[in-house]
């Protein structure tokens, strides 16, 4: 049993070992040795907390167990899992801890004599505002994750469901909490806690499900961020440093996030969670399109004008996710390059469906990182360049963004695709992307149409170079 | 006058908040990903509560109702300290850098 004084200090040096964890993430080379960082403050937590309740008794092998077991099927999941299903995972992962969250204040709020909050009845003030709050982010926390969980694994229709009065029905929600939280505090009572726990899980499923599939970027990570919040509720209600720092890293972090993913689609954050877009926008734009000739080309084109560029740019979307085209893109680049070409990819801060996701998927494509490109680094290159392989991205390369005002998109920064001598375009068919506006670029005389699967388009390239 | 312990606490998030914000705002677009999962695995050092939770009051009876919503965190935790931690080292391996020739 080691004094309270003790734990704190070394709950602070886990802390601070979560911190270096996170600025390790400044480059490729130093975010291993952070990721270590972030394992042996987690053990040094774990080991204090053992020590500090010091007693080693039966339930020190129930423990043991569940973390065994819990432990097995993380670290199973973790080998398992394939790299395009990255953002589910996530979002499976962020509605666990939410969930965690959950229990650990219902655990305090039946025991508080054992985390020293007062007796049942009887605890303290700032406790139960603590523990509420963070019981019920957490609840809107896990399960939100759910819904975003079984939208981007596609059981769920990715498309927004809305209905009438729904945000109002969010706001009484939202009001009912505190009020409860408010009539918690004056009469502790049991029934008010599982009322609030309840709206909060009810809240967190309405607040997702309007949200449509390719605003998933900002949806993981302003749950991340809710996750945050919930384990730093829960960190003042136990008063453990380590809990509130990490709390307050996470929550931040997961604000960011967002931010800099509602900047990528010029939306600001409240558009996006109230959410609906692209669900209703019938554009008068259908009439036209029928009328407008593209260019159709094929494998052989395309694989001809690549082969005779001298600077190639890809530009992934989340098509080639879907498709899991990204090792064929790799052989693709490859074979490019032994042509002497010189190739490099551009990435939309809110291509795919989670900050990073392409980046992901062409790492795991063994494609060095300093080829890959973020959008500002990169933009002014497309003028210079000779073809630009768009594959599985359509939103992010409109040029209707800048310019026609009446676009839904106007003002998102996008990729100038439109810049390099030709563009070639794989896609499925000609359907707009997920804001629902035509892409004029793909009628523009410098653009061939490549009408296929991603993988299996790249593919045939592969064969005719 | 004595200062509250949980001014303290509060100092400690506040600034915490602010650490987050300049350190996050320097990792690089391309690990977003990778610092999600590791947000989400450092996020899960709630398991101490649910570790105090589910040891505590063992000599009563280890399944109390509350022991069990401990034991259920832990469970929870685990899954994501272990999973959270192995994939994100798991993504950071492919990052690699182009070979010099």
């Amino acid at each position: 049993m080691i004094s309270a004084n003790l734990s704190a200090l070394f709950y602070l040096i886990s802390g601070i070992l979560f911190i270096l964890a996170l600025r390790g993430l400044s480059s490729p080379e130093t975010s291993r040795q952070g990721n270590y960082f972030g394992m042996v403050g987690m053990t040094i937590a774990i080991i204090v907390t053992f020590l500090s309740v010091g007693n080693f008794s039966a339930g020190l092998i129930y423990v043991a167990v569940l973390l065994l077991i819990g432990g097995s099927i993380g670290a199973f999941i973790a080998f398992r899992i394939p790299m395009t299903a990255m953002p589910e995972l996530v979002a499976g992962f962020h509605s666990l801890v939410g969930l965690a969250a959950v229990f650990v204040a219902i655990s305090a709020f039946l025991k508080p004599e054992v985390f020293n909050l007062g007796t049942v009845g009887n605890i303290k003030l700032a406790s139960l505002i603590e523990m509420s709050l963070g019981a019920s982010i957490g609840a809107i926390t896990f399960s939100g994750s759910i819904i975003a969980f079984l939208k981007l694994k596609g059981i769920m229709s990715g498309s927004p469901i809305t209905f009438k009065g729904q945000h109002y029905i969010n706001l009484l929600l939202g009001l009912s909490l505190i009020v409860l939280i408010f009539y918690l505090c004056k009469t502790q009572s049991d029934s008010i806690f599982w009322r609030i726990i309840e709206i909060s899980f009810l809240l967190g499923l309405l607040l997702i499900i309007p949200i449509g599939g390719a605003d998933m970027p900002v949806v993981i990570s302003m749950l991340n961020s809710y996750s945050g919040w919930a384990a730093a509720g829960i960190g003042f209600t136990l008063e453990n440093t380590a809990l509130i720092i990490t709390g307050a890293l996470v929550g931040s972090s997961g604000a960011i996030l967002s931010y800099i993913m509602c900047k990528g689609m010029n939306r600001s954050f409240f558009n996006v969670i109230l959410g609906g877009f692209g669900a209703t926008d019938e554009s008068s734009s259908k009439l036209s399109k029928e009328e407008k000739p593209v260019k159709n080309g094929n494998a052989d084109d395309a694989a001809f004008l690549m082969k005779n560029a001298s600077s190639v740019i890809i530009v992934p979307g989340y098509g080639m996710a879907v498709a899991q085209a990204q090792h064929a893109l790799r052989e693709m680049v490859d074979a490019l390059k032994k042509n002497g070409v010189k190739v490099s990819y551009a990435i939309h801060p809110v291509a795919g469906r989670m900050p990073g996701h392409m980046n992901v998927l062409l790492a795991e494509a063994n494609v060095p990182y300093d080829e890959v490109f973020e959008l500002d680094e990169i933009n002014n290159d497309f003028a210079n360049c000779d073809v630009a392989y768009v594959i599985g991205a359509n939103d992010v390369t409109n040029p209707a963004a800048k310019s026609d005002p009446q676009s839904p998109i106007y003002g998102m920064p996008i990729l100038d695709v439109e810049k390099s001598k030709s563009v070639l375009f794989v896609k499925r068919s000609l359907s707009p992307g997920y804001a629902g506006i035509d892409n004029d670029l793909f009628y523009r005389d410098n653009t061939l149409m490549l009408f296929a699967d991603a993988k299996k388009m790249t593919e045939d390239i592969i064969k005719s170079l | 006058m004595e200062i509250d312990p949980f001014i303290f606490r509060l100092s400690i998030f506040i600034l915490s908040i602010f650490i987050g914000y300049y350190v996050v705002w320097s990792v690089t677009p391309s690990l977003h990903t990778p610092l999600m999962s590791v947000t989400n695995a450092i996020s899960s050092v709630i398991i101490v509560g649910a570790i105090i939770a589910s040891l505590s009051g063992v000599s009563e009876n280890i399944f109390d109702f509350s022991n069990i919503f401990g034991f259920l965190a832990i469970i929870l935790a685990a899954v994501n300290i272990f999973g959270g931690f192995l994939v994100t080292q798991r993504m950071l391996q492919m990052y690699k850098k182009k070979k010099k020739k």
